[in-house]
């Protein structure tokens, strides 16, 4: 038994950690926050040189075959340094898909392209304001081509192929559709966190490629296998915006002395640290199942969606706090903590959605509880 | 990353779990729910497992141990908390008294001291909190005196688990009262048959009564049996209660996996509890902050097998368990509704006896305020809030309590 990631996977997380420093990543978010970009072509070509959008394509199709544990360390630094970029559709959802469920032809178009960060791939799932269930699509897959509208669809203005739920004659299943060919559109959404782009897309008979008829499983395995990645970048997140607090903390005089004596704030922080330390042990866990592809895998990874979404919020939102009314300009970093907890904790369901997921995981195994 | 154990953990696993399942039968019947009937069962397990070299696992093997490496500890108690068995005199010996005589005491007393505690002949205390002295435990006022080679204690202390039933006890006493409040505290382990020695009862919320006051009228104590320097003893109490993070564990009592089966069964609403969102809305809450202590500990086991020393970081375990029990008996008791105040069925009892034992949980061996400062001061680094007594002769420090 051991519960940590070996040395090589520590030293290529410092090796992102120091790129994203480097880059400058949070001023990054900043500007693409505040500016008309919809991602950082920038930080996003130096993550492509770093080989990250290759990490989990086998080398046969153009990748450098690691695994998702090496995914898990670097999504946690990317959600330290709330990079601008599509990463997460791209390598988390589209990537996936592709290499779970496409034909050796797909594969081979598509997966050397993904690695090699030339196309930006992305999931158009969800249709109304609410998450999405077997009955509630309506897009529809009728003789090789999409019709129907796709809503919120994260990068979906940055992305150049998106894979999409569809009804076919029995039932949902997943169709790859490019997003510059006929009969799509998209409207790019002002957003909760302008740092992320997203968009809605209309598709009237758009030309699609078939991925797999069992859409819907292959959908609900998705968001076990990215629940996990999704709840290293919150861990990453939260720590960062915990560790802004404690710092802040320790700089800021008040009535004589540094704030952070005063036990309101130490044990605020405390807090922090003990939900994260939650969050953190249950990814770990989560990590492990997501390599393996352990059977535990449906509870392992609510278990750690439902444990970081919560870190993040409470990390985020006691960082502003900490920080007094500067934490509510404006011109202070920690709203941007506060806007991205949000958004990962909508990306990809609801506490709601996952907590239900959890016992219903629960319920189903014979784990020892 | 690799949860699955190593083909030698996995052999030491399969020895564990063939000799307790040969040897937990050997316990006697429990002769009725006594508490001497509990300890004579506790006393007898004990013995089985030193016989067998299963006792005081992370021991030398030379007083009685087992050399066992952390992670063997770990895998130990693993199989060991599938059965339900007569544990919970030990702890402070064991976990404790043993660990400090180790480092302090004189050979001749390590030999004479240390089996009888890992065969569970002998059971020790610890005599720290005084009524005015509990979180801050360095402003404890028991007073010892040196005359020639014995000294003279006289005071009182507070929430001594189990000073009824034990043989011996370790105890930290103020030897000089203008010294500063760390500076003057000195450190023994003594008889608690001594003369002078009074022990009374405190019966707790629960109806239980685990702990006691202890009164100190002119006790002798030998001056070899003094551990550490004279007014050195705060670094000795220091670390016994680094020890102590590491017997502390979880809470015992009503946790997930109790109150997940019982909303299988229990009606709420029309419909079994589980199948209703608001239960299973909690019930989520209370799976992570399980799971997450689950792996925190393993988390923290591969850091101890790979040489690194038990740190403040494990201050979250009791946190965490000890605040979860109480919502959980809490919750759970509302799920009986206005049944859930009459002791007349077996869960509902558990669940009372988890709201009446969590309050207890939350202060022993740190309050919830505690451990937060300890992660935010000995974790995160964050500064000590200013103390009016530092540096201050003892003496000279406010009170709330003037004799």
């Amino acid at each position: 038994m051991n519960f940590e990631f070996s040395d090589e996977q520590l030293i290529m997380k410092e090796e992102v950690r120091k790129l994203l420093d480097k880059e400058n990543s949070v001023k990054r978010n900043r500007n693409i926050l505040e500016g008309e970009e919809s991602f950082d072509k920038d930080l996003w070509d130096s993550l492509v040189s770093m080989g990250l959008t290759a990490i989990t394509i086998p080398e046969e199709f153009g990748g450098i075959g690691m695994g998702y544990l090496e995914l898990c360390v670097v999504a946690e630094e990317l959600g330290r340094a709330i990079a601008p970029v599509p990463f997460s559709s791209s390598v988390y959802l589209a990537t996936t898909l592709i290499l779970d469920h496409a034909n050796k032809d797909l594969k081979e178009s598509y997966l050397p392209r993904l690695a090699s960060g030339e196309i930006i791939g992305t999931l158009a799932h969800t249709e109304k304001s609410t998450h999405p269930t077997p009955d509630s699509i309506e897009t529809t897959y009728d003789g090789g081509s999409i019709t129907g509208n796709k809503a919120v669809v994260p990068d979906g203005d940055i992305a150049d192929f998106t894979i999409v739920s569809a009804k076919h004659d029995s039932g949902i299943g997943l169709y790859l559709v490019d997003l510059n060919s006929s009969g799509v559109s998209k409207e790019t959404l002002e957003t909760f966190d302008p740092s992320r782009s997203h968009s809605n897309i209309s598709f009237d008979k758009a030309p699609a490629i078939e991925i797999t008829k069992d859409g819907w499983g292959a959908i609900e395995k998705l968001m076990d296998q990215s629940a996990v990645l999704f709840a290293f970048e919150q861990i990453g997140g939260a720590e960062a915006a915990m560790t802004m607090a404690k710092d802040y903390a320790q700089g800021r005089f008040a009535f004589g002395r540094s704030i952070a004596q005063f036990q309101a704030i130490k044990h605020k922080i405390a807090d922090m640290y003990i939900a994260l330390q939650l969050a953190k042990s249950n990814c770990y866990f989560g990590a492990w199942a997501l390599s393996n592809d352990a059977a535990e895998l449906p509870t392992a990874a609510a278990t750690a969606r439902v444990s970081s979404t919560k870190a993040f919020y409470e990390c985020s939102k006691e960082n502003i706090q900490t920080h007094g009314g500067m934490g509510a300009t404006w011109e202070f970093d920690c709203h941007l903590f506060y806007r991205r907890s949000r958004l990962l904790a909508a990306n990809i369901g609801s506490q709601g959605i996952w907590k239900d997921k959890l016992i219903t995981s629960l319920e189903k195994s014979n784990l020892p509880a | 990353m690799d949860f699955n154990d190593t083909p030698e953990e996995a052999n030491f696993r399969k020895e564990v779990s063939d000799w307790l399942k040969e040897n937990v039968k050997k316990i006697p019947e429990a002769e009725d729910t006594s508490e001497n009937s509990s300890l004579a069962r506790a006393r007898a397990w004990m013995q089985i497992k030193h016989e067998s070299g299963w006792a005081c696992l992370h021991w030398p093997k030379e007083y009685g141990g087992r050399d066992a490496t952390a992670m063997e500890r770990v895998i130990y108690s693993q199989e060991e908390s599938k059965y339900r068995l007569p544990n919970g005199f030990y702890e402070i010996g064991q976990g404790m008294a043993g660990p400090v005589m180790m480092m302090y005491a004189t050979e001749e007393q390590k030999e004479k001291f240390l089996p009888p505690m890992a065969n569970g002949k002998e059971i020790w205390c610890q005599l720290f909190s005084e009524p005015g002295a509990g979180s801050d435990l360095a402003g404890i006022k028991t007073k010892s005196e040196l005359d020639g080679d014995t000294w003279t204690v006289n005071g009182q202390k507070v929430w001594t688990s189990g000073a009824h039933y034990s043989d011996y006890g370790i105890l930290i006493t103020r030897s000089d009262f203008s010294a500063p409040k760390h500076k003057g505290l000195t450190y023994f382990f003594l008889d608690m048959k001594s003369p002078g020695i009074e022990i009374r009862p405190i019966k707790q919320i629960n109806g239980g009564a685990n702990f006691n006051e202890v009164y100190f009228n002119d006790v002798k104590i030998p001056d070899s049996q003094r551990l550490g320097e004279v007014g050195e003893g705060w670094g000795v109490a220091l670390t016994t209660l680094m020890n102590e993070r590491l017997a502390v564990g979880d809470a015992g009592g009503v946790d997930f996996k109790e109150i997940f089966e019982f909303t299988k069964t229990q009606d709420f609403n029309g419909d079994v509890a589980v199948k209703n969102d608001a239960v299973r809305e909690k019930l989520a809450d209370w799976y992570c902050e399980y799971s997450g202590l689950k792996y925190t500990k393993m988390r923290r086991v591969s850091a101890l097998s790979k040489g690194e020393t038990p740190g403040p970081e494990a201050s979250i375990t009791k946190i965490v368990s000890a605040n979860k029990m109480q919502d959980i008996a809490n919750f759970g008791m509302d799920l009986i509704d206005s049944s859930s105040i009459v002791p007349d069925q077996s869960f509902g009892s558990a669940l009372q006896a988890g709201l009446l034992g969590a309050p207890l949980l939350r202060i022993a061996g740190g309050t919830d305020e505690i451990l937060r400062n300890i992660i935010a001061e000995q974790v995160l680094g964050m500064p000590q809030d200013i103390r009016p007594d530092k540096g201050v002769p003892f003496n000279e420090i406010p009170s709330g309590e003037k004799n």
